[in-house]
């Protein structure tokens, strides 16, 4: 089914879809609530259409209101993006039901990996070793206590249906347990889905992931790793491909588990396998364990495209329109290292606090080769409180690792901002850190070495 | 007795109040949790006190700098 895209998204990632849009020859319609009328992405696409009022539940998550945008446009194929409904099975078949091409996984892969209770099951039945912890349906407070402390403090706390870092809290001890608890399951019903489960928390982690891309006709590849282990508030904020201190025989494993995961759900598209891996000296197979897949397309899906060579949309697109991947497994060819960095309106030194507000000023430096700036705002643009504070994603490309890290670092140098605080000066800081340049990150990095950087992006 | 205004350090909107008037609250205890740009952030009473007023309800928008509630201290 060839034809018009809906992307039911916002900000960079509805800018970026559009842009591969139009170079595929495909038409592209934006959709925008009332707080985006002037937004980027809206003038990004071919077309666009308003979805409603600004609070996200009446708009970009809203399927009726999408499906009309649809109907009203003469849409053929809908991008769901990456958050809002691009995991939400019912959103996936209502688009079917609507005569609509989802461009994602089918619902039933995304409803088997949907749950990270339910992803864990699938992983223990294909044989991929997944992080201890206790993901029954007894919700109770007492039970989860018991559990906790039956899989030995520090534990997390996990919304079931939760994603993008949030709905996620640390215990270390029983008597942390209840607060965290009531955190992890407020932030819970924002998905729609009270329940958590509780895990085993590696103390020194990495957060190690696996692209898959998969067709219709039974192909699955895996296209390397990333490495997103520089995080705070468990969001990510600097990403990597390849992942540094990754043999190529661990690399093969952890591709080998990602298929196995993707094949044992009937997985078609591209998808993304978690992992988290103890941060020794070197990751070693038998300390890296499965946390969950994302059935979509993720925010840092770039530096994969880098090192691969590849437009990620654009397979999306083919695959949903039934084209089978041309390549085997042994033909892909990964290139060089990739690293990109979330520039976001936010403010390290009060704690990441989000900063909203009217971007009076913005520069961001030249696209160059080896220099990729996706951007989901401009200059005069009001950044509101209703959506998430990145502002574009800066990815450099280069030979080596070093090369790579030094030429990103560069290009944060040349971006600021008025009106809103800007993470760049921050981000540059953490990219020319000695641990980082040694590959020594962890999970919890930024918040042991937050002061100290922060002092050297003041000096 | 003085009446301390309590606001909010952020643009966002009242996700969920969690003291009423009349409530006595310790220093740093939680007031109403605003939600921005996905973050939940806490505002916290910044002295010991009962709670006056409430001005805002769940789901008003707030401006930075806005008071958001009355304590008397």
């Amino acid at each position: 089914m060839e034809g018009p895209v809906l992307i039911a998204n916002r900000g960079e990632i509805a800018c970026r879809i559009a842009a591969t849009c139009r170079r595929m020859g495909l038409p592209s319609i934006a959709v925008f609530s009332e707080a985006d009328v002037a937004a980027l992405h809206v003038a990004a696409a071919d077309r666009a259409e308003p979805i409603g009022p600004a609070h996200p539940r009446q708009s970009y998550l809203s399927i009726p209101a999408l499906l009309e945008a649809a109907r009203r446009s003469g849409a053929r194929m809908v991008h769901p993006g990456y958050g809002f409904l691009s995991e939400n099975a019912a959103f996936a078949e209502a688009c079917a039901e609507a005569g609509l091409t989802f461009i994602g996984p089918p619902p039933a892969a995304i409803r088997a990996m949907g749950s990270k209770a339910a992803a864990k099951a699938v992983a223990r039945r294909a044989g991929v070793a997944a992080v201890p912890g206790y993901d029954d349906e007894d919700q109770s407070d007492a039970r989860l206590l018991a559990a906790a402390r039956g899989i030995g403090f520090p534990v997390l706390i996990k919304a079931v249906a939760g994603g993008g870092g949030r709905g996620m809290r640390s215990a270390a001890g029983a008597d942390e347990f209840p607060a965290a608890l009531a955190a992890a399951r407020r932030e819970a019903t924002g998905f729609g889905d009270s329940r958590v489960l509780v895990e085993k928390l590696v103390p020194r982690a990495r957060h190690i992931e696996v692209q898959i891309l998969a067709d219709a006709q039974g192909t699955v590849l895996h296209l390397g790793e990333r490495d997103c282990s520089l995080q705070r508030r468990h969001q990510k904020l600097v990403e990597e491909s390849p992942a540094p201190g990754l043999d190529a025989a661990l690399r093969a494993e952890l591709g080998r588990r990602a298929v196995a995961l993707a094949r044992a759900v009937g997985y078609v598209g591209a998808g993304t396998v978690e992992f988290v891996a103890d941060a020794g000296e070197a990751p070693r197979a038998e300390r890296v364990w499965f946390i969950e897949m994302n059935t979509r397309l993720q925010v840092e899906h770039p530096v994969t495209e880098m090192v691969a060579g590849l437009d990620l949309v654009e397979w999306q697109i083919r695959i949903a329109r039934g084209e089978a991947l041309p390549w085997t497994q042994e033909a892909v060819r990964l290139a060089g290292h990739a690293v990109e960095a979330r520039l976001c309106a936010e403010d390290p030194a009060r704690n990441f606090l989000p900063s909203p507000g009217r971007l009076q000023k913005l520069v961001l430096p030249e696209a160059e080769p080896g220099l990729r700036i996706d951007a989901g705002v401009r200059e005069g643009d009001t950044l509101t409180p209703f959506y998430d504070p990145m502002m574009a994603k800066i990815i450099a490309h280069a030979p080596t690792r070093a090369e790579a890290l030094a030429k990103l670092a560069a290009a944060l140098d040349r971006c600021s901002a008025t009106g809103v605080r800007l993470n760049a000066g921050f981000l540059a800081a953490a990219l020319r850190s000695p641990e980082m340049a040694a590959g020594q990150v962890d999970t919890h990095f930024l918040d042991r070495a937050r002061a100290g950087l922060l002092a050297v992006t003041a000096a | 007795m003085a009446e301390v205004k309590i606001a909010a350090e952020i643009t966002a909107s009242v996700w969920q109040i969690q003291a009423k008037p009349g409530d006595q609250l310790a220093e740093g205890d939680t007031v109403m949790l605003l939600e921005s740009m996905k973050m939940e952030i806490p505002v916290a009473a910044p002295r010991a006190g009962r709670i006056a007023a409430v001005l805002v309800a769940e789901g008003d928008q707030v401006e930075e700098g806005q008071a958001v509630a009355l304590l008397e201290a």
